[in-house]
């Protein structure tokens, strides 16, 4: 099927079989590596990415189902100059240690503080319980988002 | 008592000690780095993995005719081809204790005319697309002959169901470890409790999968293969042993490892098929693990039961353990299935002055996913025996839990304080180790104090707004530092770079950050000025990699090696250009300066040739980190629910290279423990089924479970085994959880008379328990 989809602002076109899922197609169609793949089933939240700014687990949709919606990856979250504030946020904290599961908190967190900037350590957890990571406890995590607010208070409502 | 080789404070530490932030983060957090699955190559072909749906059967027919006709299958292979290939089979090979009476139970790497359990893999699907692979595997037809299913210990030590034809049966190997005379004190003690424990079947569950991507070059004879982590130097060796190839043509890659935890990164079945299928059809080849391929054929862990003794004096002073358990290793002995068993009759004792032991451990074969290390492994499960009825002989004998742990740690004038012997142990070295140095008083002091413990005590077995609360300790030992060695290799190329490789595996711990703050601090530069180039076989000739808390102290203390002889070889340089003796030279940041007068910088003594230096460091002594956890809990007696609502770790690791890391590791150690205490429990049917097949069966802790969860890193008595001080810090965290945490919840209960002997401690469990008073 074709399909046309913008990824991380950059316009993405072809033809596509039916089945292949989002996630697939961002690393094998796309080479963008980053969102990774760990349980296929949307319950680990490794390949979660922005669909028109929302937290999506790429793995549960289709990549036809994307066609004319935008995507960002966490490429598109990362500049190679320096790291966002999140991310930042995220390396100052050891909020990561093998790094697999990261791209998937790094973008679940975006949306989350993008949408709500000003939410308190609860309402972290709640939405990072969607997230699977085996190294680090969540602890880290936690507080590298609650630090990340600031910066995204800054910013405004979107 | 071994003597310090250099004092940790002699040498310099402007980043050693300091909480650098990761190299690694820089490539994570931009979804740069590189996983087995983001290695790009041409022309890959692809590869699924028909696996048995039963426990234990023989092998009738496998027809393939439909699923090669599939348009984009390559090739199916199965055992026949293998042997066409090789003349057998091979087998999966021992790694650590290996042991000769193992050599007929041992794992074939595909399966030969019969299956032992659900998930060996019987046929290999190769084809251009991952799909057109898995669509090929549903048009395979399976005959096969179901057998009877052993699939507990209980069932299996009865030996009416034969996992193997070896007339040892199913139970070939007893460990028992043995240290004064345990027989004549449980004769005579004051006071003896016995006591029945079983600890479930339990996943690392590692957030990546598995993946092997191999290429072979048929101009070069070279067979490259990627995905390697942990130890890929060894798994070289047996990977070209089975091809019959030589080493040096063999290359195996460590990409960036999404975890290990023990079970990631040993050699397994598809460690040889992949390769073997790109060797034998000339391709490049990629597998990539599914989460339920994950479930049912990576190693598992745990899975033991214990029958225990104390025994103490009227004081509470230990006097002995004895006692006799079982170790479920599943359907085969994988490279390091022999580890937990092990170290749960060696370790048993844990960090407590005990001189009387005679404990045993039967090894166990069912028909279940083989078993391997899980991090603290045999450490965790004996902790919470030994813990457990610590408690226990506390509550009888009337004593303060701290007071009966006060009198029973190990001091600065027990050490160095050695466990009882192990035995077999068929290699040298191994059956004695001892706890290296420490005062085990001051971490109990610490956590008790950092807790608040006397504060809270009014809390313990109250019912306070519809829930107990209890408290619980925990005291541990950690062992790091498996020997026989680690390599470093150090280079300064023509144009100024400097790079080292060393034997040890990133696998997620921070291990480039890590030893490079170890090596700029040897060479006094900055950690931009040294790039480390990590674990692939291409980098050094030999490595022993990541496991048994041992890649900062061994890969560490060899990388001040080769620090030392690189700064050799600049005063031997620089000496001759400067006119002068090499004593007389002084190296410091990128210089060389005569006490004469005169001075060369690095770069130009290197201008004709690179420096490339080789420095090792050799140990067989375990180093021994030590600690004590607190947990504060909550249980609801209407629905079992137990809460964390508080849980200090204090441990000291003799030195941290970095606190920023060695925190994260109890942290997240911690959790994986809560994880495995509460909420983890792979569960077979007496079929030997699954049930628990995907993550939303499996519980693993997410953000909600366990948000307090404090760690304390202490440095008050560096090892005397290295030149670090360090004594590794991986496992501590994961140890102790399952003791803390049953202890707490007898307390909570004490007034219901409810002893947790059984993990995991769900909600059903504990209302269950509840409910038989």
């Amino acid at each position: 099927m074709q399909v046309k989809m913008t990824v991380n602002g950059k316009l993405f076109e072809s033809d596509l079989a039916p089945r292949i899922n989002l996630a697939d197609c961002l690393r094998h169609e796309m080479d963008l590596t980053g969102t990774h793949v760990a349980c296929e089933h949307g319950v680990c939240g490794a390949c979660t990415v922005l669909v028109n700014g929302d937290a999506v687990r790429s793995c549960l949709m289709l990549a036809v189902q994307a066609n004319g919606q935008s995507v960002v990856t966490v490429e598109g979250l990362s500049s190679d100059a320096e790291l966002s504030a999140l991310q930042a946020s995220f390396r100052k904290h050891n909020a990561l240690q093998c790094g697999f599961c990261t791209p998937g908190f790094i973008t679940t967190a975006h949306a989350l503080l993008t949408q709500e900037p000003n939410c308190d350590e609860d309402r972290i957890r709640e939405v990072l319980s969607g997230n699977l990571c085996r190294c680090t406890g969540y602890v880290p995590i936690v507080q590298a988002v609650l630090d990340a607010r600031v910066a995204y208070q800054q910013m405004g409502v979107k | 008592m071994a003597q310090p080789i250099l004092k940790p404070v002699e040498r310099q530490s402007k980043n050693v000690g300091s909480p650098k932030e990761r190299i690694e983060d820089l490539r994570f957090l931009r979804g740069k780095g590189i996983y087995v699955d983001d290695v790009k190559k041409q022309d890959v072909l692809h590869v699924s993995i028909l696996r048995s749906p039963i426990a234990h059967g023989l092998i009738k027919n496998i027809q393939t005719d439909e699923a090669k006709k599939l348009s984009g299958v390559v090739a199916i292979l199965t055992a026949k081809d293998i042997i066409d290939r090789c003349g057998s089979v091979p087998l999966i090979p021992i790694r650590l204790h290996h042991n000769p009476i193992l050599d007929s139970y041992k794992q074939p790497v595909i399966a030969n005319e019969k299956v032992r359990f659900v998930g060996e893999a019987i046929a290999l699907v190769v084809a251009k697309t991952p799909a057109i692979a898995e669509d090929a595997m549903g048009l395979i037809e399976l005959d096969i002959e179901s057998l009877e299913v052993a699939s507990d210990i209980e069932t299996a030590l009865k030996n009416e169901v034969k996992l193997f034809s070896d007339p040892k049966g199913n139970s070939p190997l007893t460990y028992r470890s043995k240290k004064g005379n345990a027989q004549l004190v449980f004769d005579n003690a004051a006071y003896t409790r016995k006591e029945k424990f079983v600890i479930q079947r339990i996943s690392a569950m590692t957030m990546e999968t598995r993946g092997v991507l191999a290429e072979w070059k048929a101009e070069s004879q070279e067979l490259f293969v990627f995905g390697a982590a942990k130890v890929p130097f060894w798994n070289r060796a047996a990977l070209a042993q089975m091809l019959n190839l030589d080493k040096n043509s063999v290359q195996l890659i460590e990409n960036d490892v999404g975890g290990s935890f023990g079970a990631r990164g040993e050699f397994y079945t598809e460690d040889f098929l992949i390769p073997f299928i790109a060797k034998t059809l000339g391709v490049t080849v990629k597998w990539i693990e599914d989460r339920l391929e994950h479930l049912t054929s990576m190693n598992q862990a745990r899975d033991c039961d214990a029958e225990v003794e104390i025994a103490c004096d009227r004081e509470g002073r230990i006097l002995g353990f004895r006692g006799h358990m079982h170790y479920d290793l599943g359907a085969y002995p994988r490279t390091n299935g022999l580890v937990a068993p092990r170290n749960i009759t060696q370790f048993l004792t844990g960090p407590y002055k005990v001189d009387n032991v005679d404990l045993s451990c039967d090894i166990v074969f069912t028909n279940k996913t083989p078993s391997g290390t899980l991090r603290a492994p045999g450490r965790f499960e004996s902790n919470f025996f030994c813990e457990r009825l610590l408690e226990l002989a506390a509550k009888d004998l009337g004593l303060d839990p701290v007071e009966i742990r006060r009198k029973n740690v190990l001091t600065p004038k027990d050490m160095p304080f050695p466990f009882p012997t192990i035995s077999p142990s068929l290699i040298e070295h191994t059956a004695d180790t001892e706890c290296d140095s420490g005062d085990y008083r001051e971490t109990l002091e610490r956590c008790v104090k950092d807790f608040k413990w006397q504060e809270l005590q009014h809390l313990q077995g109250q019912l306070v707004d519809g829930v107990y609360h209890g408290l619980g300790l925990s005291c541990f030992i950690e062992g790091g530092s498996a020997g026989p060695r680690e390599n470093a290799k150090l280079r300064l190329e023509k144009d100024g770079l400097i790079t080292f490789s060393v034997g040890s595996t990133s696998v997620g711990q921070g291990v480039e950050t890590v030893l490079t703050q170890i090596a700029a601090d040897e060479l006094d530069l900055d950690m931009t000025q040294i790039v480390m180039l990590h674990g692939s076989t291409t980098l050094l000739n030999e490595g022993w990699g990541s496991y048994h808390s041992r890649s900062t102290v061994m890969g560490g203390s060899a990388v001040t090696n080769a620090t030392d002889l690189f700064k050799e070889e600049i005063r031997v340089r620089a000496s001759a250009v400067l006119r002068c003796d090499p004593s007389q030279i002084h190296v410091s940041a990128g210089v060389a300066s005569s006490s004469q007068g005169g001075s060369v910088t690095w770069n130009e003594l290197v201008s004709s040739s690179p420096i490339e230096v080789m420095g090792t460091f050799a140990s067989h002594h375990h180093t021994y980190a030590y600690g004590c956890a607190a947990a504060h809990v909550s249980v609801d007696p209407k629905t079992g629910r137990i809460k964390v609502l508080d849980y200090l770790v204090v441990e000291d690791v003799g030195r941290a290279i970095n606190p920023l890391t060695v925190h994260g590791q109890l942290v997240g150690g911690t959790v994986q423990g809560m994880s495995g205490t509460l909420l983890e429990h792979i569960v077979h049917d007496e079929q030997g089924q699954l049930l628990t097949g995907s993550l939303a069966d499996y519980l693993i802790a997410t953000a909600t479970d366990f948000p307090s969860i404090r760690a304390v890193v202490l440095e008050q008595y560096p090892s005397p085994l290295n030149p670090l001080g360090a004594k590794g810090a991986g496992e501590g965290g994961t140890i102790c959880v399952g003791g803390a945490i049953g202890n707490a919840v007898a307390n909570a209960l004490s007034s219901l008379n409810i002893e947790p002997t059984t993990l995991p401690l769900s909600p059903l469990r504990v209302w269950e328990m509840i409910h038989e008073t």
